[in-house]
C-alpha cells in the first residue's frame, strides 16, 4: 500500500462554519489520505502546533468569516519561521476574487470556494504529489510561485 | 535513525521520527517510560478523559505523550483522525505532545507500529505515554501487547450486568472508570461492573469519573498509580507476535497482487496463503 498523505484541515479564527471544512476532509479521507481535523475556532499558533505533531505534509484552511486576509497570511508566516516552509496550505471559505492575489503571494497554492467539486480538490492533491515526486518546490514557504490552476 | 534534534527537544524532529516508524523502520530501546493503554467502544469518552488525564499529570509538572488511534478506511485507505479536536491540551500545552494515528490496514485496536512509536517517545525523554485505541468492543486485546497499565472505560446506559460477566479484554484490565458520572444511571452501572467483577480472581477496581467536568480524574490516577503489575505477560507475548506477524503480513509487497489476483480468481485461498509463505 502507498504511504498516504498527512493532511491537516483546520478552522482558524471564530468562524463556526465547519460544513464546507469538513465535506472537505470527507473527500480527502475518501481519496486515501489522513486527515487531521482541528476542530473550531483555532489560532494560527494552535495550527502550527497541530501540523508540527501530526508531521503532516498539506494544510487546509478554511474560514467563511471575512478574516482570511488576517489569518491565512499569519498562519503562512508562522509555518515558515518554524522551518516548515515546506508543507503546503490551500485555502478555502468565502474569499473574495480580489483578495485572492495576496493570499497566493503569503503562500496559498489553491483556493477554492463554493461549488468546488471533490475532484478538483482531489486533483489538486494529485497534482502536488506529482511536484513533489519529481522534486519541484511547492510549499507555502520554499520560494515557488506555482499555484493550482497556472 | 538520528534523534539527535529530537532528544534535544525539538518537535519537529520526534514527528519526523515518528512517521518513519510510521511507515516501516524499525526502532528499540532500552529507555524506561509508562504506558497507560486507554480503551473502550466508540463514544464512552476516551478521548476527553485522555485529555482530563494528560491535564493532571502535567499539573505535577510531568510531560505526556498521547498516541490516539482511529480507524483506517478499509476501502480507501483514507481516515478521518478527529481525536485532536476532543483534546485542548494538545493544542495548548508545551509539555504535551500528541499524536493522531492511523490503524493502517491493521486489524485491531492498536496497528503494531505504535510499538516502535512508543520506543521512539521513551528514547527521547517523553516517560509518561498514554495511548488511546479506536473504539473497540470486547474481544480486542492488541492493546495489551504495548500497555503497561490498561483503562477501560465505560459509561452508563450500554447494556445490562450480562455484557461485564462476558469473557474478553475485561479480564485483562486493571482499572476500570465508568465516564459520564453525572448522568443518570452511572453509579448503578459501575455498580453492575463492580459485581460482575467481583467474582473473579483478580481485584479489578471500578470508579467514577467525568471527563465533562473533571471530577474523579485525581481519584483515577490514583487508583492507577495503585494498580498491580499485570501477571499477563504470556497473553502479552501472544499479542505482540500477532501484532508483529500482521504488520510483516500487510507489509509484504506482494500483498496487494496477491489480493488482486483472489479478486480475479487466479488464484484461490489456499494458492493465496501458499505465496504469502514462499514470500
Amino acid at each position: 500500500m502507498q504511504t498516504p498523505l498527512r493532511i491537516v484541515i483546520a478552522k482558524p479564527g471564530l468562524d463556526g462554519h465547519d460544513r464546507g471544512a469538513k465535506v472537505v476532509a470527507r473527500c480527502l479521507r475518501d481519496a486515501g489520505h489522513e486527515v487531521i481535523y482541528t476542530g473550531l475556532r483555532r489560532t494560527p499558533e494552535q495550527i502550527i502546533r497541530t501540523v508540527i505533531d501530526e508531521d503532516a505534509d498539506i494544510l487546509g484552511l478554511s474560514s467563511l468569516s471575512g478574516a482570511h486576509g488576517h489569518l491565512f497570511p499569519r498562519t503562512c508566516d508562522l509555518l515558515k519561521a518554524s522551518d516548515m516552509g515546506h508543507v503546503v496550505v490551500f485555502g478555502g471559505g468565502i474569499i473574495p476574487d480580489a483578495d485572492k492575489d495576496e493570499l497566493y503571494e503569503a503562500g496559498l497554492k489553491a483556493i477554492f470556494g463554493p461549488g468546488t467539486t471533490s475532484q478538483e480538490i482531489n486533483d489538486f492533491v494529485a497534482a502536488i504529489t506529482d511536484r513533489m515526486s519529481r522534486d519541484e518546490k511547492v510549499g507555502c514557504g520554499d520560494g515557488n510561485d506555482w499555484k493550482w490552476g497556472d | 535513525m538520528d534523534l539527535k534534534q529530537a532528544r534535544d527537544g525539538s518537535r519537529l524532529a520526534l514527528s519526523r521520527a515518528l512517521t518513519l516508524v510510521e511507515n516501516g523502520s524499525t526502532f528499540d530501546t532500552d529507555a524506561k517510560g509508562v504506558i497507560l493503554g486507554v480503551t473502550g467502544a466508540p463514544g464512552v469518552g476516551k478521548s476527553c478523559l485522555v485529555d482530563q488525564l494528560a491535564k493532571a499529570y502535567i499539573e505535577s509538572g510531568e510531560k505526556v505523550a498521547i498516541l490516539a488511534v482511529d480507524p483506517s478506511s478499509p476501502v480507501s485507505g483514507g481516515a478521518l483522525l478527529g481525536d485532536r479536536l476532543r483534546m485542548d491540551s494538545a493544542d495548548n500545552e508545551e509539555l504535551v505532545y500528541m499524536r493522531s494515528v492511523a490503524t493502517r490496514g491493521e486489524a485491531g485496536a492498536v496497528p503494531s507500529v505504535v510499538i516502535g512509536m512508543t520506543n521512539v517517545l521513551k528514547e527521547c525523554g517523553w516517560k509518561r505515554i498514554l495511548i488511546e485505541t479506536v473504539g473497540s468492543g470486547q474481544a480486542e486485546f492488541r492493546i495489551a501487547a504495548i500497555a503497561d497499565t490498561i483503562l477501560l472505560v465505560e459509561a452508563p446506559g450500554r447494556g445490562d450486568v450480562i455484557q461485564a460477566e462476558k469473557a474478553g479484554i475485561i479480564e485483562l484490565v486493571d482499572v476500570v472508570a465508568v465516564n459520564k458520572s453525572d448522568l443518570p444511571g452511572a453509579e448503578s452501572t459501575a455498580a453492575d461492573i463492580s459485581n460482575a467483577l467481583s467474582a473473579g480472581s483478580k481485584q479489578i477496581p471500578v470508579t467514577l469519573v467525568s471527563a465533562h467536568s473533571g471530577d474523579g480524574v485525581p481519584e483515577l490516577i490514583e487508583i492507577m498509580e495503585k494498580a498491580s503489575e499485570n501477571e499477563i505477560s504470556r497473553i502479552r507475548w501472544r499479542e505482540r507476535v500477532y501484532s508483529e506477524w500482521m504488520r510483516l503480513l500487510t507489509r509484504n509487497p506482494d500483498f496487494e497482487n496477491i489480493l488482486d489476483s483472489l479478486e480475479s480468481g487466479e488464484i484461490d485461498l489456499s494458492g493465496a496463503i501458499e505465496k504469502l509463505e514462499d514470500y
